[in-house]
């Protein structure tokens, strides 16, 4: 794709209900048609991908009585990498009798957004969060409680009230097997068939409807495909273009973008998250990053020294000569202010010089002020795990030093374009969690991904996906399509010819060398703050280093094994294209919104201005080929309950 | 604040190598030099596994995710120990300042009849999987949950649920013990949910179904030797094994359930 050339434009219709917004989802779902109990397991169900969305989504597709065929890369579907986030889960249970409402925690989603996101999506989203907390209660998730025995709640950055349900600092962890159990339920139950330990690698489409994947089995090598009468994609962000980043190291764009290679528009790849709380980067050995989670904000300070050529220990260093640099800008949210505002803060301190530790690139996050007022114990039981943490990987103890933080790329709003039904341009793919676009806009807010993936994996795609059944396969569903198929055949051939060129090529470079200079180039160039030059430059970089990559990349091995390092070629592969279509997302947006910052588009303090005029809405982005300019298709975006403003959280 | 720069560490490592499931395997040596103290263990089998592409040799094989201690995909014997020498760590989080210069490292996939071994460190764990398909949930389909405060449950029964149920489910608790028993695995399943009121319907037909899939998959009987707690990387307590024990006698002796 040129730098240059402007893209051709489509308008796109999300269908979303029209009406009053509280009553939208009851709306669609007397609209949606129905699949009676005995026609159902005359349906079957691919769920690619395990984590809370494809978890739940699988799991509950079963109990409904549909075959279920679930997949993971992962040796068991209890290791999706939801099982990674720490903090919470939101939800407008209004426990703390602080005022909150479904309409609060849809007002904050979308301002945390930064009007981006779709209105209807997001009301069903804060609808849909109380009933998630009383399944996973159902389910045996041992939330943190009051003495009394009733849940208890903290809060998280974005919000006002105390929303936040929590286990500890492993929530994920414990809605993920909350899910699993389910899921496992339902194997026993025969409604579910788990395919462990395979990659899906393409989309089967016939008719121009979804009707199958193309796996390799990453146990023997063998690539084989699956028929079904839906596909639903829950196959978390791409956050791994970065190379370093939060995410576990099996995160991919793969089955995103091969999908997208198939037709499907990937909408608004230029929202990633960049969380301002993470373990800075000790050396070049660096293989990902962990998070401190964000709810350690609720106890410590974030500051930096006020002199530049500061030398005291932090311990040592007066109040009168700290700069809260959070509490100062922003005084009505503090350290609670939302990622994007608080990563380019700490960002901005770094880059004038304040930053502390090698390099100047961390900023203190410091608990002396809590362990003083609540003692040490009671700041242990809340987040021991998570010191713990910090000091095996940095070898200083939080208790007594501050934490050193930087931000890192956390979370992916941007993903494959869906409708209100949680359905992509192709008929038959549903696209749930984090592998979609749609309730973030340009910035998630703490403690709502999982809100989100088991919104859509338990309340929606139940729903919608039968809507799909009945009024475009109620005549078929006596007839089995059979992996015989042409249409099977060529995708799997295709999978093959990809595998053996990766193997074939027998050059110098290894995998882990292309990754590592992708991420680089991504982070310096389509990182935290972006603009128009370096954004070109990125898109060139990414251009030689996709065609050096085909040319000298060393994949080791044989196809038919277990090997590793074939399957990063093939994801790296994809990241390669991925990458320049992000930077090209973010070169054609031409305004700062949530994480999305354009240099060119700042106040005097650093603030994002958006372009409403020209960018309220969602870009999602058809394939023409790699390298060649994709065809924008917008999705305008209106905003009636919560009227476009500037975020303030001063 | 800052550690002082250390040097790198020269080290000799012995690693497990097996090509597929029915290969026999064998040790081959590997010298490594200059590695960071600052690294994860898991960040020094990428450096080696570099050298070997360089040279033209296939890299080794070993399961990893999140590396951040969570997920329970990685996990190797080091020298012996599951996860390695510190307590209460997996093998993405020991890092590499736990080393002395010269040290010779031996590392090994899980031994288990449970666990075959798919490739070099790479086991075989889904029958951890077939073991909670059979009893290791609450039957309660999406859908039917009741309010979720109208059924208090005390702080400190919340607490130990919870504390069984930070269980990662990695395998080392069996790679630690003499019988490769899976015990401390189902008594974190079992433990979490009898402490809660949610699923006590199910308490009988759970231990029993669980346990008898762990006899069915040739895990071995438990001595209570408490090797698996010590290697446990999730702080898993032995108390949970006396849980099962009881909760399993009360359902063989108690209940009608077959």
């Amino acid at each position: 794709m040129s730098a240059v050339v402007e893209s051709p434009t489509k308008i796109l219709d999300g269908k979303c209900p029209t009406g009053d917004i509280a009553m939208r989802w009851e709306t669609r779902k007397r609209e949606l048609k129905l699949v009676a109990p005995n026609n159902r397991r005359k349906f079957t169900v691919i769920v690619v991908g395990t984590g809370l969305a494809g978890g739940s989504a699988a799991a509950s597709l079963g109990e409904l009585g549909y075959n279920v065929l679930s997949f993971c890369v992962q040796d068991s579907p209890r290791r999706a990498h939801s099982i990674a986030a720490q903090g919470g889960i939101n939800a407008a249970k209004n426990y703390q009798n602080d005022s909150d409402s479904h309409w609060r925690l849809f007002y904050d989603t979308v301002k945390g957004g930064d009007y981006r996101s779709r209105e209807s999506n997001v009301y069903r989203l804060a609808q849909l969060s109380t009933s998630i907390i009383d399944q996973c209660v159902a389910q045996g998730v041992p939330f943190a409680r009051e003495y009394g025995g009733t849940l208890a709640n903290r809060s998280f950055g974005g919000a006002q009230v105390s929303r936040t349900f929590y286990c500890k600092g492993q929530t994920g962890q414990q809605l993920l097997l909350g899910a699993y159990q389910a899921l496992m339920r339902q194997v026993t139950a025969g409604r579910v068939k788990m395919f462990a330990r395979y990659e899906m690698l393409d989309l089967v489409m016939v008719d121009g409807v979804a009707r199958g994947i193309v796996t390799r089995n990453l146990v023997t090598g063998k690539i084989e495909s699956f028929a079904a009468d839906a596909v639903v994609l829950c196959t978390g962000g791409y956050g791994n273009v970065y190379y370093l980043s939060t995410n576990a190291k099996n995160c991919n764009v793969t089955a995103a973008w091969r999908c997208h290679k198939r037709g499907a528009l990937f909408a608004n790849p230029c929202y990633t998250q960049i969380h301002p709380t993470c373990i800075p980067v000790s050396g070049d050995h660096q293989s990902k990053l962990t998070l401190m989670s964000e709810s350690l904000r609720n106890d410590g300070r974030v500051w930096v020294p006020r002199n530049k050529d500061e030398t005291r220990p932090p311990g040592q260093i007066p109040e009168a000569d700290r700069k809260y640099y959070l509490e100062e800008k922003y005084p009505s949210y503090g350290n609670l202010a939302p990622r994007d505002v608080s990563s380019r803060a700490a960002k901005e301190q770094c880059d004038a010089g304040f930053g502390v530790g090698p390099g100047g690139q961390s900023v203190y996050l410091d608990f002396a002020a809590a362990i003083a007022r609540d003692g040490e114990s009671t700041i242990r039981a809340k987040y021991g795990n998570l010191f713990e943490m910090y000091e095996r990987i940095t070898d200083e103890d939080p208790y007594k030093v501050p934490m050193r933080i930087y931000p890192a790329v956390h979370y992916t709003m941007g993903g494959l374009w869906v409708d209100y039904n949680l359905q992509s341009n192709i008929p038959g793919l549903f696209v749930l969690g984090e592998a979609n676009f749609s309730d973030h806009g340009a910035n998630r807010l703490g403690a709502s991904a999982l809100m989100q993936g088991l919104a859509d994996g338990y309340f929606v795609i139940p729903y919608t996906i039968a809507d799909h059944f009945a009024r475009n396969l109620a005549k078929k569903k006596d007839e089995k399509l059979s992996t015989d198929h042409p249409a099977f055949k060529e995708a799997v051939i295709e999978s093959r010819n990809q595998t053996e060129k990766l193997l074939s090529i027998n050059g110098k470079r290894s995998v882990e060398q292309f990754h590592r200079a992708l991420g680089k180039i991504m982070w310096d160039k389509v990182g935290m703050a972006r603009n128009a030059a370096g954004l070109q430059t990125a898109i060139e970089q990414i251009r030689q280093l996709r065609q050096e990559f085909w040319e000298d990349v060393r994949v080791m091995g044989s196809p038919d094994s277990l090997n590793q390092n074939l399957e990063h070629a093939g994801r790296v592969a994809d990241f390669l294209e991925f990458g320049e279509l992000l930077a090209w997302d973010a070169l054609q947006r031409d305004e700062s919104c949530g994480g999305h910052f354009r240099e060119e588009h700042q106040t005097p303090d650093g603030e994002c201005v958006r372009n409403d005029q020209d960018f309220c809405h969602v870009s999602a982005w058809e394939f023409q080929g790699a390298g060649q300019t994709p065809v924008l298709h917008k999705e305008p975006l209106e905003f009636i309950e919560c009227p476009l403003t500037t975020r303030s959280y001063k | 604040m800052i550690a002082p720069a250390k040097s790198g560490l020269n080290l000799t490592l012995k690693v497990w190598r097996q090509s597929n499931r029915e290969a026999s395997g064998e040790f081959k040596t590997y010298e490594l030099s200059n590695i960071s103290t600052d690294m994860s263990f898991l960040e020094m089998l990428d450096v080696l596994n570099q050298q070997l592409i360089s040279r033209g040799e296939e890299p080794v094989a070993f399961d990893h995710d999140c590396r951040e201690g969570i997920c329970g995909m990685c996990g190797v014997m080091i020298n012996g120990q599951p996860h390695g020498p510190d307590r209460n760590v997996t093998t993405c989080q020991l890092h590499m300042r736990r080393f002395r210069d010269g040290d010779t490292i031996v590392i090994e996939p899980w031994r288990a009849e449970a666990f075959p071994v798919l490739r070099d460190l790479v086991v075989d764990r889904t029958s951890f999987d077939r073991i909670i398909q059979q009893g290791g949930f609450v039957s309660v389909n999406t859908g039917s949950a009741p309010e979720a405060n109208s059924l208090p449950v005390p702080r400190v029964k919340q607490e130990r649920a919870m504390d069984a149920a930070a269980c990662i489910g990695c395998g080392a608790c069996v790679a630690a013990c003499k019988n490769a028993s899976a015990m401390l695995f189902v008594s974190a399943k079992v433990s979490h949910l009898s402490h809660l009121p949610q699923g006590g319907g199910e308490r009988a037909s759970r231990v029993l179904g669980m346990i008898g899939q762990m006899d069915r998959e040739g895990f071995g009987a438990c001595t209570n030797t408490g090797e698996c707690e010590a290697a446990c990387p999730a702080n898993i307590s032995l108390w949970n094994i006396a849980v099962l024990n009881r909760e399993y006698i009360r359902a063989s002796l108690a209940s009608n359930v077959q």
